[in-house]
């Protein structure tokens, strides 16, 4: 059995919770007693209808406010794969809780409401999503049962978004007519909507192909952990623990060890007491080098001729998070794989407005949730790779040293 | 040697456990004194075996601190101690009773073990100088446990604030903290119920004996079975009877209930967690039958 993340984002009212509560319940992940808690809470606040929002908003304040507010993650499974959902709010405010969600994402579900077609929001959704590279997307074309099953009503929003997203990032896209509350195309296919041939969601959701997103051709290994029992038995033993982020690793290649330069040749890969004959994402292994090199957190481990650039100055797209805006002259603490470091911010040189992809180059800020692409200068060299090519060693975090807080995140151009 | 992945593909299960060791290994490279919170749980002890395989075959660099309640189930503590041998390591153990005596946390006689537990740990916490405390918890167990990082920001007052928390990216967990805070981590957080005993089928993990079908003397009380012991005496019309049961989580024994079960195996509690109806908490937890937030208000005072 496999893994399938996704990340789900909407407007408030477009389902959302709804849609969860579906996929959940038809699973069968809901367990009685918290339905059972879910209906006597309903009952309590007077509504008609058992409101599955209630399953899935877990804090005091969210069912107060009757929003969320935060990301969740919730999980199901069905026989052919395990799922985790990244649960992300959808209100415009919170637009780092939708990039934190669509950071670890293999699929991301934008939802539309049928009567009112491609909002400003559904927009917003999909540039983020295609930002973060998530590799497929679904347009969920929701509460079509409100326009009675219209053929045309969904073929309109079809169109319309497949022109959008054409100026996207977006390699996968299937567009599926659904009504979470009803259940039609959710996971059986609607027969109150016979025109439309492709698959029901969870159909699509059970049988994406995702195993081919990953980098398997250039070998990326952030060295994280250095192993080095001090016991008689285990006396020579040093290996590098790390999680392959990409290609293959296997005893005999030949490889170089960056930012030193230094070569030797994979001695042996370890997982736990088993000597492996190869290693690939994500896999968390230990790495036995032939020769004794000087090797430490956060170094990384490459093929001779494939390796990234080490380089201080950054390039990258960054989303903002936190209420000081970023500023030319910023000193912040940047997390990159296992490497940390100071980043200075040399220059912003646009803000990227999300809805209409415009980029202003007047305003050299970026405030809470806003996106712009930003040069940094860090104190370490960073082993990066295109954000494009890899997203682990095309990510990192921004921290503020006063708070401890992270307050930016960053894709690196190129 | 092995080549077990011919397409490249990991099992979720693999995937989870790589997961895992990766954060294992973050936190004991970047924070200063990190420690694991042992209950003797199934939990505990799948993240016991983790760290074993983060480090192997160098010792797990970090110690044990379980919480002790005075409660505990006598098959719990012998499979603590086994496992304690087995690894050699440090184990610390933070007592409700010394607690209670020290004058650190207060026993009216109303607030439960498991309520107490949250003064006792903090103080071991603030005693030892921990910065980093590894605990068992998995967003599948509860609502508010849903919304939790996978490093979970814990103030000065060991509190948790869940509109505060910080984005978590990527695998780009980060660890600062000012003088006087720490962090919980939850390496399990995306395991369900169901992948953990999946793992410990497959990995053939020694867990406490009270996890498989047994007889054991019980008295219901409020819709549960609790265990007959000096602490849960019957009262009223409440009388002892011999059932044949299982634990699906242990904590205390005056607050842990066990379901009718003749599931003797890994294997066949595989097969009847995989139709259960009602969540492992729901059936067995009084603690977290208080109000609707119970498990909410809890975290955010302090607890796991």
């Amino acid at each position: 059995m496999d893994l399938l993340r996704f990340a789900t984002a909407g407007s408030v009212d477009d389902g959302k919770s709804t849609l969860i509560g579906r996929l959940l319940l038809d699973s069968k992940a809901i367990f009685e007693d918290q339905l059972e808690a879910v209906e006597a809470t309903s009952q309590s606040k007077g509504y008609d209808y058992t409101d599955l929002a209630l399953l899935t908003d877990g804090l005091r304040s969210e069912r107060e406010q009757g929003i969320t507010i935060d990301v969740a993650y919730r999980y199901f499974a069905t026989p052919n794969r395990k799922f985790i959902i990244a649960d992300t709010p959808g209100h415009a405010q919170y637009t780092r809780n939708m990039v934190t969600g669509a950071s670890t994402a293999d699929l991301g579900i934008v939802l539309v409401d049928a009567r009112h077609g491609l909002t400003e929001q559904s927009r917003r959704h999909a540039v983020l999503l295609s930002l973060l590279r998530v590799p497929h997307l679904v347009l969920a074309v929701n509460k079509m049962d409100l326009v009675d099953f219209d053929q045309e009503t969904y073929t309109k929003i079809h169109q319309e978004f497949t022109a959008f997203a054409t100026k996207l990032n977006i390699p996968d896209l299937e567009i599926i007519p659904i009504s979470a509350l009803q259940g039609d195309n959710v996971v059986n296919r609607s027969e109150n909507m016979p025109w439309y041939q492709g698959p029901s969601l969870m159909h699509h959701l059970e049988h994406v192909h995702v195993a081919s997103d990953r980098d398997l051709v250039d070998v990326r290994f952030p060295v994280q952990f250095v192993v080095r029992p001090k016991s008689d038995e285990h006396h020579d033993y040093r290996g590098y623990g790390g999680m392959v982020a990409g290609g293959v690793l296997r005893p005999g290649d030949e490889v170089i060890v960056l930012p030193s330069g230094m070569t030797s040749k994979i001695a042996g890969i370890d997982l736990f007491d088993q000597e492996v004959s190869e290693a690939f994402p994500p896999m968390s292994v230990t790495v036995r080098l032939e020769d004794d090199l000087d090797v430490s957190r956060g170094d990384m481990i490459a093929r001779v001729r494939n390796a990234p650039t080490p380089s201080q100055d950054i390039d990258a797209m960054v989303c903002w998070m936190t209420n000081e805006p970023l500023r030319p002259r910023q000193k912040l603490a940047i997390k990159h794989t296992t490497r940390t470091g100071r980043a200075l911010v040399k220059d912003v040189q646009y803000r990227m407005d999300v809805n209409t992809l415009h980029r202003d180059q007047e305003t050299k800020e970026l405030g809470l949730n806003e996106i712009g692409r930003v040069q940094f200068r860090t104190t370490v060299p960073l082993l990066c790779d295109p954000y494009s090519k890899n997203r682990t060693t095309g990510s990192f975090i921004l921290i503020d040293e006063a708070t401890g807080v992270t307050v930016g995140a960053g894709m690196i151009n190129g | 040697m092995t080549a077990p992945h011919s397409d490249y593909r990991l099992s979720q299960l693999d995937q989870l456990e790589a997961e895992s060791i990766h954060i294992f290994r973050e936190v004991a490279s970047e924070f200063e004194k990190p420690v694991l919170l042992f209950s003797g749980g199934k939990d505990s002890i799948v993240m016991l075996r983790l760290a074993e395989k983060a480090f192997y075959p160098a010792k797990i660099p970090f110690p044990l601190m379980q919480v002790d309640t005075g409660f505990d189930f006598p098959e719990v503590l012998a499979t603590r101690d086994a496992w304690v041998d087995r690894l050699s390591i440090r184990m610390i153990v933070a007592s409700v009773d010394d607690a209670i005596a020290d004058g650190v946390v207060v026993d009216d006689g109303k607030t439960s073990r498991n309520r107490l537990q949250i003064g006792t740990l903090l103080n071991g916490i603030e005693e030892h100088g921990f910065t980093a405390a590894f605990g068992g918890g998995r967003r599948d167990e509860e609502k508010a446990r849903a919304k939790e990082r996978v490093y979970s920001h814990r103030d000065e007052f060991g509190q948790w604030d869940p509109k505060m928390q910080r984005p978590e990216l990527w695998s780009l967990y980060n660890g600062k903290i000012r003088e006087g805070e720490h962090m919980r981590i939850f390496p399990l957080s995306n395991w369900t119920e169901l992948d953990i005993w999946h793992y410990i089928h497959q990995e053939q993990i020694e867990i406490p004996s009270i996890y498989f079908s047994h007889e054991r003397e019980i008295i219901e009380r409020d819709g549960m079975l609790l265990s007959a012991s000096d602490a849960v005496q019957p009262k009223g019309n409440e009388t002892i009877e011999k059932r044949t049961v299982r634990f699906r989580t242990v904590g205390d024994m005056t607050l842990t209930g066990c379901v009718e079960s003749t599931a003797a195996n890994t294997a066949q509690i595989i097969d009847e967690i995989a139709i259960a109806r009602v969540t492992e908490r729901g059936a067995t937890r009084g603690d977290d039958r208080f109000s609707e937030a119970a498990m909410e208000d809890r975290k955010k005072e302090g607890y796991f």
